[in-house]
């Protein structure tokens, strides 16, 4: 393979200026990141006081010893609900137990008793779309009162709400994809069902309670007097109603238990694309920070990116000479073998051509997909639209979303318009969606937005600079706030927020996740030529 | 000089002996009972020859037999070792008349050293001191007074019949004598039905010294020098040394002229220990060393002395067993450095109780850096048949205390599993600031016993050495290559997670991983066990907790019916103490009987059934809490 060159000068100013504020951006994230661990000092001590783990070290715990954790939906409701719900309450990621990839949902008691706001079924349902795709076994580790009830009409009754959960279950075990419930807590009425729906299922004496109406409930409606345990606690469920197939005396034996209800799947990897040793890039991931400019405007080589994600920087690029808007290529990431398409600079007619085209030869070789996201849009004008850019783009758009390779996709820089469609964007159903802390996701730029909006008000011909301006300002702050990649990631549009020195290893861990599943074969759509 | 030997014993002692005699092109012969058939002296030697049963009655101390195989080899000497036959006068006799050499003294010198009271006072006939005291017919108080009085105070006066400290009474003055002497007769008296008392002198801080002698045929005695052996556990040696700490001229011309006077009296050839007890209360000093017994073999601790003088003393042994003068004179035995060794015994420590461990040696590993004389090697067996010292690790450097450190640090470098060793014991004792300073008696050990046995905490090198062994062990799930493999602790946009959780004797702890922690060595054993060795321990964790309650699930304590039936036994009742597994109840059902079981140990809580009583599937029968 080629290796790549680099011409950047890491002891210039424009590098260090650029790392000053992206690393600023970094230590934010990850600040952001350990202030979203859980919920409220008080109701922390309150669960452990109850001898419960804390619901990230049950998760720490049920991983193997030394599993990396690839955390889905981090910073998810983030400045919503009052920023009262930091991670919306559920703990989502995917882990190694017993030696296999899983998903893990956690229900996280200390945030509002673990009850399901919007965004907290958003990710739950996130998290099994990510289990279906790449065949991952579930382990629902459940500590929820159920529904948010002031919420509930954002969580109940519509298609992707609460009641998919369940469908979900279903779906995928019929598919052999396992289901696995650990019930350390509460699990009241409709979240009876997890554990109801699962494979098999955990319940911890004294801490774990399964019903469909509570003692309160039971008591208004029959006049029954009756305790938790009782009703629904785990010798009530061992024993009785066989609502779960084992008893653990604690937090720790319940999670020895699904590791070895894991160790039984008797699953096996789908043979996958011949990897080579991993090699590190030749370039320090960290110089990411200095490449990167500070302005999501400003263009640089998307080479000097390529050449600090992939295996020893090493990358053959696929019709460098044409439509080099859009570079193409292969490489190798963690040893896998990738197929890139990453921005530099706007798409034409030939990028958009050549994507499609490198696409095609991508999902006939079996190779995951990696889109790096930097993206204003396609090229607009006359000679453009006469040129039939739209067709060009469509194909482009056509053949991602036929592609049926595993496809992975970090937003770098600006996605903006029918680029973020065309690159992959999280309506095309890639595997995972990152971006990275500088990232901007809107329509279009604030600015253009502001200009085109301007251009449009029927006054514009009557104004001064200054009212132009006084016009444009708040719709270029509200464009700056919608796009800031905390708001999107808050609403779980991506996957989460990444530092970007961890962008190898996140989609080296993203891509050995996605060959749980075999890749199918491609069939693309009518391409309008 | 002889062609071949044959050891009569087994262990490390069979195999010094035959890494001498492979030196000098001796032919070696081992014996071995059936639990050595696989030991390590037996594959050492070059021939060897089963004696028998287990039990050392029915083998190593049946001296016929060890005669029989000595012909029956054609072996022209029997060296004994120590223990089993080595002071065994009617055994030695046996050797000789069978034609063979004795590697050992006349069995004149056995019997005449073997008789303690008899060697005493053979030994104050021979101008040796001997510790003053009254063991006389005239028990008249006057006459004990008097004795008390040229014996010295302070004084001991214990019961003739005695033991256990019944009878014994310190007597600090002869003011004092009458009423003590008094109060150890009645208590004599009523403990043994025997009132009469002996006298000693009362050594307050006694250490035990001994001298190696050496004698030859041709009349020569020489000695290499002392040993102080004052480390011992209920009369159990476990570190000796050479030379004496503290030991100044005058004293050690007094104790090795008396132990090569001692020999002499006996007519002594071949290697022997003339024992000294001496009173460190103000040091060592001439006046206050006495002679205890002599020992007519070689010594478990003969290497400190061969470290220090740097000659072999099996060498010596063998040589003057065939009829060679001794090797050096006097004058040409130096004392080089210092030198110490301890025990290691296959035995567990913990809380100062010093139980005997067994089985296979699945890890055996000692330290590089020292002498050891091992009688086993990994894959060996530790059986209860015989003593349960399975090496002697001996340091020898420039000073005591670097001898001392050495020795420390070997002890902490062995790796034995999973039978347990005393190492780590060994290595508090080498490390004991008093015993360092030289501030040591006989009484140290039991005096800092607690601390000595203290079972430490892992340190933080230990717990990173078991973090990475049981990331290992977890990685071993699913061998191949990938991130989710290599990528250890990755945590998004965070440090990657150096700790993970496991259990040190069922106890969650967490293990750091530390890239700067000093390395420890560790194995995993067939049930994914970590074992971690420091400080002269191992360590066992384990990455998952003990399962808990019974099988399929925790269980409450609560016993129930299985189904339908007749309650037709009852063993059990409020208040009873019971073992998990241990029958509370029977149930006759569908014509089949069913035990009930305790699902751990605890106590019955009550007992809700009568026997004959019809229950009903799923009733509550007894109910448990947990000890």
């Amino acid at each position: 393979m080629r290796k790549l060159t680099s011409s950047i000068d890491t002891a210039g100013q424009g590098f260090a200026a650029n790392a000053k504020v992206n690393r600023k951006l970094a230590a934010e994230l990850h600040e952001r990141a350990a202030a979203a661990l859980g919920g409220p000092e008080e109701s922390r001590k309150r669960h452990v006081g109850r001898g419960k783990l804390l619901p990230r070290e049950r998760v720490m715990r049920l991983i193997d010893a030394g599993s990396p954790f690839l955390e889905v939906g981090q910073l998810a409701a983030n400045g919503l609900y009052n920023d009262e719900a930091p991670g919306a309450g559920v703990i989502v990621g995917v882990g190694r137990v017993s030696g296999r990839e899983c998903m893990i949902v956690a229900n996280d008691a200390t945030v509002k008793g673990g009850a399901y706001f919007p965004m907290t079924v958003k990710k739950h349902l996130r998290a099994q779309e990510i289990a279906l795709q790449n065949r991952l076994p579930c382990i629902y580790l459940v500590d929820s009162g159920g529904a948010n009830l002031p919420h509930q009409a954002e969580v109940f009754p519509d298609r992707d709400h609460f009641g998919r959960i369940f469908f979900n279950q279903a779906r995928m075990s019929a598919a052999g994809i396992s289901q696995i419930a650990c019930v350390m807590g509460s699990c009241t009425a409709g979240g009876a069902y997890v554990p109801a729906m699962s494979d098999e299922t955990v319940i911890v004496r004294g801490q774990g309670t399964i019903f469909l109406g509570g003692p309160p409930l039971v008591k208004a409606a029959t006049g029954e007097v009756i305790s938790a345990e009782e009703l629904g606690g785990a010798d009530t469920h061992g024993r009785r109603s066989g609502v779960v197939d084992y008893v653990a005396e604690d937090d720790e034996d319940a999670l020895s238990l699904v590791r070895n209800i894991v160790a039984n799947l008797n699953t096996a990897r789908p043979e996958g694309p011949v990897m080579a040793e991993p090699r590190p890039p030749a370039f320090d991931p960290e110089e990411l920070y200095g490449v990167v400019p500070t302005d999501v405007r400003a263009p640089y080589d998307v080479h000097e990116v390529i050449a600090r994600i992939v295996d020893a920087s090493e990358f053959d690029e696929f019709k460098p000479l044409y439509g080099a808007t859009l570079v193409t290529g292969f490489a190798r990431i963690w040893g896998y073998p990738v197929a890139i398409l990453a921005n530099n600079g706007v798409l034409f007619s030939e990028s958009a051509l050549k994507g499609a085209h490198f696409i095609e030869l991508a999902c006939q070789r079996k190779i995951p997909l990696i889109f790096l996201q930097n993206i204003s849009g396609f090229m607009v004008g006359g000679k453009y639209e006469a040129g039939g850019i739209a067709k060009d783009g469509a194909k482009l758009v056509t053949a991602v979303a036929s592609a049926e390779v595993p496809k992975f996709t970090v937003l770098i820089g600006g996605s903006f318009g029918a680029g973020n469609y065309g690159m992959c964007g999280r309506a095309y159903s890639p595997r995972f969606l990152w971006t990275w802390p500088n990232s901007r996701i809107s329509v279009m730029g604030g600015e253009q937005a502001a200009s085109v909006l301007a251009t449009v008000h029927r006054d514009a011909d009557k104004w001064t600079k200054d009212q132009e301006e006084a016009f444009k300002a708040p719709i270029r702050q509200r464009y700056e706030d919608e796009g800031n990649p905390y708001f999107a990631t808050a609403r779980l549009w991506d996957d989460g927020v990444i530092d970007p020195a961890q962008t190898r290893d996140v989609l080296g861990l993203s891509i050995a996740a996605s060959l749980n599943a075999p890749i199918p074969e491609t069939r693309f759509g009518v391409f309008r030529m | 000089m002889f062609k071949s030997v044959l050891v009569a014993n087994r262990g490390e002692i069979a195999r010094r002996v035959f890494a001498t005699a492979r030196r000098m092109g001796i032919e070696t012969v081992a014996v071995y009972s059936e639990a050595d058939a696989g030991a390590a002296h037996v594959a050492d030697a070059d021939r060897a020859v089963p004696i028998g049963p287990a039990a050392a009655r029915e083998s190593y101390l049946v001296g016929d037999k060890i005669i029989a195989a000595a012909k029956a080899t054609g072996a022209e000497a029997i060296h004994p070792g120590y223990g089993f036959l080595s002071e065994n006068a009617d055994f030695a006799d046996a050797v000789v008349a069978a034609g063979l050499i004795w590697i050992g003294p006349p069995s004149a010198a056995i019997r005449a050293m073997g008789l303690k009271d008899a060697a005493k006072a053979l030994m104050q006939k021979a101008g040796v001191p001997v510790t003053p005291g009254y063991l006389g017919e005239d028990q008249d108080a006057g006459a004990l007074a008097r004795e008390a009085g040229r014996i010295g105070y302070p004084v001991l006066i214990k019961a003739v019949a005695g033991g256990g400290g019944k009878g014994m009474r310190k007597v600090e003055a002869a003011g004092d004598f009458e009423t003590a002497l008094g109060a150890a007769r009645r208590e004599a008296k009523a403990a043994f039905g025997d009132d009469r008392v002996l006298l000693e002198t009362y050594v307050s801080r006694p250490r035990h010294i001994e001298v190696q002698v050496f004698g030859d045929a041709h009349g020569n005695v020489v000695h290499l020098y002392e040993r102080d052996c004052s480390l011992q556990r209920r009369h159990q040696k476990v570190i000796e040394e050479a030379p004496a700490p503290g030991m100044d001229a005058a004293t050690r011309e007094a104790v090795t002229s008396a132990a090569v006077k001692a020999a002499q009296a006996v007519g002594y050839v071949g290697a022997g220990t003339v024992e000294f007890i001496a009173d460190a209360s103000q040091g060592l000093r001439p006046d206050r060393i006495w002679f205890m017994e002599m020992n007519t073999r070689l010594q478990v601790e003969h290497p400190v002395t061969e470290m220090v003088t740097g000659l072999d003393l099996v060498e010596w042994q063998f040589r003057v067993a065939g009829g060679e003068p001794l090797p050096a004179t006097q004058a040409e035995i130096g004392l080089v450095g210092h030198a110490v060794e301890a025990r290691l015994y296959a035995e567990s420590v913990d809380g100062g109780r010093f139980l005997p461990s067994t089985g296979t040696l699945e890890h055996f590993v000692l330290p590089p850096n020292v002498r050891a004389d091992t009688g086993v090697e990994e894959g060996g067996e530790v059986t209860p048949f015989y003593d349960p010292m399975i090496a002697k690790l001996i340091a020898h450097a420039e000073t005591r205390e670097m001898a001392l450190s050495e020795l420390a640090e070997a002890c902490d470098a062995v790796e034995v599993w999973p039978v347990k060793t005393n190492a780590g014991f060994l290595a508090r004792c080498l490390e004991a600031p008093d015993f360092i300073a030289g501030d040591l008696d006989t009484g140290f050990i039991e005096r800092n016993l607690a601390e000595l046995t203290a079972a430490p905490e892992p340190s933080p090198a230990a717990l990173s050495a078991a973090a990475e062994a049981a990331m290992m062990v977890d990685e071993s799930l699913d061998p191949a290559p990938s991130p989710w493999r290599d990528l250890a602790g990755f945590r998004l946009n965070a440090e990657p997670e150096s700790a993970t959780r496991l259990f040190l004797h069922g106890k969650p702890v967490m293990a750091r991983l530390s890239e700067t922690a000093a390395p420890r060595s560790a194995l995993l054993t067939e049930d994914d066990e970590i074992v971690v060795f420091e400080s002269g321990r191992a360590f066992v964790f384990a990455s998952h907790p003990p399962p808990a309650g019974e099988a399929g699930g925790a269980s409450d304590g609560q016993i129930r019916s299985p189904m339908p039936g007749k309650v037709t036994g009852l063993s059990v009742k409020a208040g009873d103490k019971v073992t998990k597994g241990q029958g509370l109840l029977t149930l006759e059902a569908m014509k089949m009987e069913h035990a009930l079981t305790a699902p751990f140990d605890g106590t019955v809580e009550s007992v809700a059934v009568q026997l004959g009583a019809q229950v009903s599937e799923g009733a509550v029968l007894a109910k448990l809490t947990p000890a």
